[in-house]
């Protein structure tokens, strides 16, 4: 615990940093001019939860992954999310110009860089395309390199920025239930941002939805693993999210 | 009713000879064209020698020892001038590229300068360098400076923010990034600079040994000008293609060789 602790300390704003909470969100704003994408928002995602993040098209979700991910800045409030903060994005993002495992080993300062990418790789199923070029992957392939390449740095925050929405279908449920093993087996705290409400309720703890900056909805999914899509409560939890996201079945 | 139908077979007593032949047949056509209407005195070999007699004098050019050292001191100025010239457009382009400062400082002065053309400053190159290889050499540099720094820079501008964005996540240093990242996909514009240059040094290296040689190939065909000997003047004219042909295939071998990762290039 005393990376998280360092880590926080090094990132925070905040006087009194606890090692319960991988991310703690106080009055955070983001405006473009006078567009305001976040409004106020506090927010905190326990150390090792799944929180999965719904929202339409404009409602912030990206600005918030974003602002997590440092690659956006906050416009006002105070943000603490861990130094071990990797994201998965849309789009794999690999290197094209280097074979798979040196896209996962790039920037890794260990001893052993080769053997932790490799073995990344082999976890997510890719053992045979260690040193394949990334164009000749195929887009599902290309995502679990895009994992490998996350989790060999042992994030304790892990972003997800709709990595699956680019997949076909039967390639996305396989990913799904990747990512969900992956999780449980490394626990690190992780949001993912998606416009797919089976998909937010078959792999989250909870689920919070973003509606012109501000958190709409927060609710807990507490079935358990591994889930299906039966069940009266998790109707009504579906039936209860798309209506929030304005549609009704 | 009409139906479509098709049948899809290859017949197999369509022998079809293969493309290398295929693709041979009309220069092969075109020249023995040229040896009969030559040889049948259609054309003087004042103006138009057969090929054979070309490749005669060609072969004459070599045995004499005429060829060997004009083509090294043709050889030597395009290296000099291309090293000079590829050398500088690199740490231009490297520096407009990698920093504003650079781009304010550099990128105005290259850009107006390039809209002259090189080859119009040679009287004043022999003006300030006199007549000897200094300036033929300066003239080919600037030649090939100017297509390796406009590509390289946009190349370097144009690298993909979304990479850059993953690879600062990775936690690469700035230097690391530069390294991994912003090079490596400046590489294939940088090759294509690369291909454009040499092509200006040969042009640039033609036009500067018509201008005052005593030496190199384009002293050889400026001789050969003066006392009629046209079918040196067409041997002139092979070596500078055999020249250009080989540095381009160089360049084709150079992007096989580092752009291995691209799909184009995979397929094959």
């Amino acid at each position: 615990m005393n990376a998280i602790t360092d880590a926080a300390v090094r990132a925070s704003n905040l006087p009194e940093a606890s090692t319960d909470y991988a991310v703690e969100l106080r009055g955070l704003t983001r405006r473009f001019g006078t567009n305001v994408i976040l409004q106020n928002l506090d927010l905190k995602i326990r150390s090792g939860a799944f929180v999965a993040l719904l929202g339409r098209s404009g409602s912030g979700k990206s600005t918030l992954l974003r602002t997590l991910a440092r690659l956006d800045p906050a416009t006002a409030g105070t943000l603490r999310a861990p130094a071990a903060t990797t994201a998965v994005f849309q789009e794999p993002r690999l290197l094209p110009w280097k074979r798979v495992w040196r896209n996962v080993a790039l920037g890794l300062r260990v001893a052993a860089p080769r053997e932790r990418a490799e073995a990344a790789l082999d976890e997510v199923g890719l053992s045979h395309r260690h040193q394949a070029w990334p164009l000749t992957l195929s887009g599902g392939e290309a995502q679990r390199v895009a994992l490998a390449r996350a989790l060999v740095r042992e994030p304790e925050l892990l972003l997800l920025d709709e990595p699956f929405a680019a997949l076909d279908a039967l390639t996305r449920l396989r990913m799904q239930l990747l990512v969900s093993a992956l999780w449980q087996a490394h626990r690190p705290a992780v949001l993912l941002v998606t416009h797919d409400v089976d998909e937010a309720l078959r792999l989250a703890d909870r689920v919070l939805l973003l509606d012109q900056g501000r958190i709409a909805l927060d609710i807990d999914v507490d079935a358990p693993r591994p889930r299906h899509h039966d069940g009266a409560a998790f109707m009504a939890q579906r039936a209860m999210l798309l209506a929030a996201l304005g549609v009704v079945e | 009713m009409p139906i479509l139908s098709q049948t899809i077979s290859a017949s197999p007593s369509a022998w079809r000879p293969p493309a290398g032949l295929r693709r041979a047949v009309a220069p092969m056509a075109l020249l023995a064209l040229w040896q009969a209407v030559a040889a049948l005195g259609f054309t003087s070999p004042q103006t138009m020698p057969a090929p054979s007699l070309i490749l005669a004098s060609l072969w004459q050019l070599i045995m004499s020892g005429q060829l060997g050292p004009n083509l090294l001191a043709s050889l030597f100025r395009v290296s000099v001038g291309l090293a000079a010239g590829i050398a500088a457009g690199i740490m231009l382009g490297l520096a407009a590229g990698l920093s504003r400062l650079g781009e304010d400082f550099i990128d105005p002065t290259v850009q107006m300068a390039r809209t002259l053309p090189h080859l119009a400053l040679l009287p004043l190159m022999i003006l300030w360098f006199g007549i000897g290889e200094t300036p033929k050499i300066v003239i080919i540099a600037l030649g090939a400076s100017f297509p390796i720094y406009l590509n390289l820079f946009a190349a370097i501008r144009g690298t993909d923010r979304k990479l850059l964005e993953a690879a600062g996540m990775l936690g690469l240093s700035a230097w690391e990034v530069i390294w991994h990242v912003v090079l490596p996909s400046a590489l294939p514009n940088f090759l294509v600079g690369l291909r454009q240059a040499l092509g200006l040094a040969w042009i640039s290296l033609v036009v500067a040994e018509q201008i005052n040689a005593t030496s190199g190939i384009g002293y050889l065909v400026m001789n050969a000008q003066e006392f009629l000997q046209t079918d040196v003047i067409f041997d002139g004219l092979l070596v500078y293609a055999a020249l250009g042909l080989a540095t381009d295939r160089l360049v084709r071998s150079l992007e096989r060789r580092l752009l291995a990762w691209r799909p184009a290039l995979l397929a094959n």
